[in-house]
């Protein structure tokens, strides 16, 4: 009952919020990752060079799923700001569905940007299905195809260090998060700018995704703070002797 | 179209919901008759993703790219295993050259990779007070450093000491985990009401 209770009200909340910030953008705070990452979408489409955009392992069917579509929602984004260049962005994914999806976002952002005839269903891939495998078949993008950045962000593991030392040793940019704690704590020791927790999921807002990318913020602070008023109180009726 | 795959997708993901939430007879049949095409379409994106993966290899092999030569190998054992696990179910020979592959191939393979892995982290550790020297960085590497001798064994026996590093120090991690994965869990929740309400569509071009 508490977890309907929960998703209609976020879904209330989400809708009221994002008609309301139609008319009022919202003030984001400063992520030094997203600001590089706005930083080096530019660079790359000035000098030539090509963004490489890795989603994970994400299967859409558990809810490790969402990392790959809050990954996705960016990814539409990214295309149709890189649409001009003359490298187009490449998509790598460790799971099959995850990498049709991919290829159908970048060609809805293709179409988007007005430049369908630049989509190629060669940059949307499949890297491999385990996840050394996969980390094996997205290190020669990084390598061999002419990125100037990288973008890893979804459902990773271990596997992670690979990706970030590959990026490293190649003198690019990279801009990595997970929803996994173990990839977390790697991205926090090899990465620049690692971005952590829910920070993932605000990919869409920093982009320019769209006002619903915003709301949804809003609304997770929302229900932070109401997770943390239940926590306090739990733990003071507890005190106070009150067994529940 | 784009409005009818939209309307299949939002519907199609408020009834699993909706079984998941009420187990209404006709709810839960709906539920699981969704389920089962989910996997099955699940199982040929499987087939349409390594189609695409030869796909890019053969590309890479026909431009002559830098180091194309790993793309020859990789249809070729590719296509190798497909057909001798096909031929070898079909005729009912014992499965042990898919075992012989896995067992000698793959296992020592992705073995490897996870000891690259090791040492790729030990050095990102020791540089990373040279990338981000912070009170935090600091934080972090003391509290790993710690919780690494209190749990390796020695020659002589425990380290004096270690049940109080890991439960005070593990008081604060589990924490600062659980605090993180309830900002996920919150994060999961917000992208997929947005997928729900179709106001995120990542499918059907739109």
């Amino acid at each position: 009952m508490l977890a309907l209770v929960i998703v209609v009200v976020s879904a209330v909340l989400l809708l009221i919020i994002t008609y309301l910030r139609r008319k009022s953008p919202a003030v984001l705070r400063r992520i030094e990752a997203y600001e590089r990452l706005n930083r080096v979408v530019g660079l790359a489409v000035e000098n030539g060079t090509r963004l490489h955009i890795s989603l994970g392992r994400g299967n859409l069917f558990t809810s490790r799923g969402a990392s790959a579509l809050a990954g996705l929602a960016m990814l539409r984004r990214l295309t149709e700001r890189t649409s001009m260049s003359d490298r187009p962005p490449i998509v790598t994914s460790g799971d099959a569905s995850l990498s049709i999806l991919s290829q159908d976002t970048l060609q809805a952002g293709y179409r988007a940007a007005g430049a369908e005839d630049q989509y190629r269903v060669s940059t949307g891939r499949l890297a491999g299905l385990t996840p050394f495998s996969y980390a094996a078949g997205t290190i020669p993008v990084t390598r061999d195809e002419m990125v100037s950045a990288n973008v890893v962000i979804g459902d990773f593991g271990s596997e992670s260090a690979l990706l970030v030392e590959a990026a490293d040793r190649e003198d690019t940019n990279l801009i990595a998060a997970s929803d996994n704690l173990s990839a977390q704590s790697i991205l926090y020791a090899s990465a620049q700018d690692p971005l952590i927790g829910e920070e993932l999921f605000a990919s869409g807002a920093y982009v320019g995704a769209g006002v619903s990318h915003e709301a949804s913020l809003q609304v997770q602070d929302v229900l932070r703070w109401l997770v943390v008023l239940a926590i306090l109180g739990g733990a003071l009726l507890k005190l106070v002797g009150f067994n529940f | 179209m784009r409005i009818l795959t939209a309307a299949i997708a939002m519907a199609s993901g408020l009834i699993v919901l909706l079984g998941y939430f009420y187990p209404l007879e006709v709810l839960t049949q709906l539920r699981i008759m969704l389920t089962d095409w989910a996997v099955i379409l699940a199982a040929m994106a499987v087939l349409v993703g390594v189609a695409n993966l030869i796909f890019v290899q053969m590309e890479k092999i026909r431009k002559r790219e830098k180091n194309s030569i790993y793309g020859v190998l990789m249809i070729a054992a590719l296509l190798a295993t497909i057909a001798i696990g096909v031929f070898g179910e079909l005729s009912g020979i014992d499965s042990s050259f898919m075992n012989f592959a896995v067992d000698a191939i793959i296992i020592p393979v992705e073995g490897s990779l996870m000891a690259i892995m090791a040492v790729t982290l030990v050095y990102a550790s020791i540089r990373l007070l040279r990338r981000r020297a912070d009170a935090m960085t600091v934080i972090f590497l003391l509290v790993a450093v710690v919780f690494l001798i209190a749990i390796m064994p020695t020659p002589f026996g425990p380290v004096p000491g270690d049940w109080l590093i890991i439960q005070f120090a593990g008081m604060f991690s589990r924490g600062g985990a659980r605090g993180l994965l309830i900002g996920i869990a919150l994060g999961t929740l917000l992208t997929s009401l947005r997928v729900l309400f179709g106001i995120d569509r990542p499918y059907g071009g739109n």
